[in-house]
């Protein structure tokens, strides 16, 4: 290790009396300090705080999903790729989280929010907790979600709380490099090897149906997010699966698949363990 | 030095009737690490500067844009090796149109050899805020901040 790398990890490690740190673990100064945070006239608060949670509850879920594929994606850029994508998420659900405990007005930070709920408290949709299958199947979960999220956000830049509408207008920017990357992969693959193109048909029957909860949950987005899809999908040269159950999966109600207990006991294992531990 | 002035993220520094200062910053991206480290340096500079009350303020609207980036901060940025951002896309308001083709043919240029015959390797680097790039004359690989 050259004197250059010593100089790097001994700067990564040195004590600031602010308590500087990286992004992992609990007892982060609250992502909103410093910031304006009074609700203003006219915003529901109890509105506010489940759009808030629900809108933390899908990036922390797919984040988590995301990170499952470091050390496992195809290649080294990829890795590199869905880190990005995950932490971008990740620092989307903790501004959401504050915010919503704000909002919420009963103490609860973003570690309580985050750590400290049931799977039946989560109001993710299912689409999110889904295991990771192979890359192809991450590939369409992620254009799936990522279209509908940046169609949600672009409308929430609009909205009349300040801070919601901040995360948002930031989050379009971010979202909208998140659809692009799973676009072109989708084109990539669907339009690439017989082997591939066969991966993303099945990925595409499976994950197909899950579209109704999303609409669901946003309506005015179905329109945008079909034409996107359909245009993705063109290009790929996929074919978009046949007739679908109109319901699926009721995630904003608490009802999520037994994917979500076990990805929340992992991400929520350590914190629990010691609750009164920052780590 | 690149400073955070030079980066754009440093919004305001003033003097408080206390006597104290305060400093407003606003991140990167949304999930930057890097923010609590730069709100650290930055009481810390402030704290050798004299002042003992030294506050540091998020500002998350207007949203930070590579735009934000002085022509002082590209460049020391390109002097460090890493490509400065093109300008940012300017959209409309309504949907985000997509992208789905190569990506469009910015004027990066290698910072090792200054030629422009350079190629997008991946759009998500190190951080989330540049992406890896490819000099096709001196063949080496290197960082660009990209534009957002």
């Amino acid at each position: 290790m050259s004197s250059d790398d010593d100089h790097v990890y001994l700067s990564l490690a040195e004590g600031h009396a602010d308590d500087a740190r990286w992004a992992f673990g609990t007892g982060f100064e609250d992502p909103l300090h410093g910031v304006d945070t009074t609700l203003p006239e006219g915003v529901d608060a109890a509105e506010l705080t489940a759009l808030c949670l629900a809108l933390a509850d899908d990036a922390l879920v797919a984040a988590q999903r995301l990170a499952q594929w470091i050390t496992l994606a195809p290649e080294l850029e990829e890795e590199v790729a869905l880190a990005n994508i995950g932490l971008d998420l990740l620092g989307q659900a903790r501004l959401l989280y504050a915010r919503a405990g704000q909002a919420e007005g009963a103490g609860r930070d973003e570690d309580a929010l985050a750590y400290f709920r049931d799977p039946a408290e989560f109001r993710n949709v299912i689409l999110a907790e889904l295991p990771n299958g192979d890359f192809a199947h991450s590939m369409v979960k992620l254009l799936l979600l990522s279209s509908w999220r940046l169609a949600q956000l672009t409308r929430l830049a609009e909205h009349p709380d300040p801070v919601l509408a901040a995360v948002a207008r930031k989050g379009v920017s971010e979202l909208t490099y998140h659809r692009d990357h799973a676009a072109q992969w989708t084109v990539r693959l669907g339009d690439g090897t017989e082997e591939s193109a066969r991966r993303m048909d099945a990925a595409l029957a499976e994950l197909w149906p899950y579209r109704s909860e999303l609409y669901a949950a946003a309506a005015e987005t179905q329109d945008e997010v079909e034409a996107v899809l359909a245009q993705v999908l063109d290009t790929a040269r996929l074919a978009a699966p046949a007739a679908t159950p109109v319901s699926m999966g009721r995630g904003r109600e608490g009802q999520h698949t037994e994917h979500l207990a076990e990805l929340l006991a992992e991400l929520q294992s350590v914190a629990r363990a010691d609750p009164e531990a920052t780590w | 030095m690149l400073t955070l002035a030079d980066l754009g993220v440093l919004r305001d520094v003033r003097l408080d009737a206390d006597g104290g200062v305060t400093a407003v910053l606003t991140p990167t991206y949304t999930g930057c690490p890097a923010l609590a480290e730069m709100r650290a340096d930055l009481v810390a500079a402030l704290h050798d500067a004299g002042f003992a009350e030294a506050r540091v303020e998020t500002q998350l609207s207007p949203a930070w844009s590579t735009d934000d980036i002085t022509a002082a901060g590209r460049r020391k940025l390109a002097e460090a090796g890493i490509a400065p951002p093109g300008a940012a896309p300017r959209r409309a308001p309504g949907p985000v149109p997509l992208t789905l083709g190569a990506t469009r043919v910015a004027d990066v240029h290698c910072p090792r050899c200054g030629s422009a015959d350079t190629e997008e390797t991946s759009r998500f680097g190190a951080t989330a805020c540049k992406a890896l790039r490819r000099c096709r004359a001196c063949r080496e690989p290197f960082e660009q901040v990209k534009e957002i």
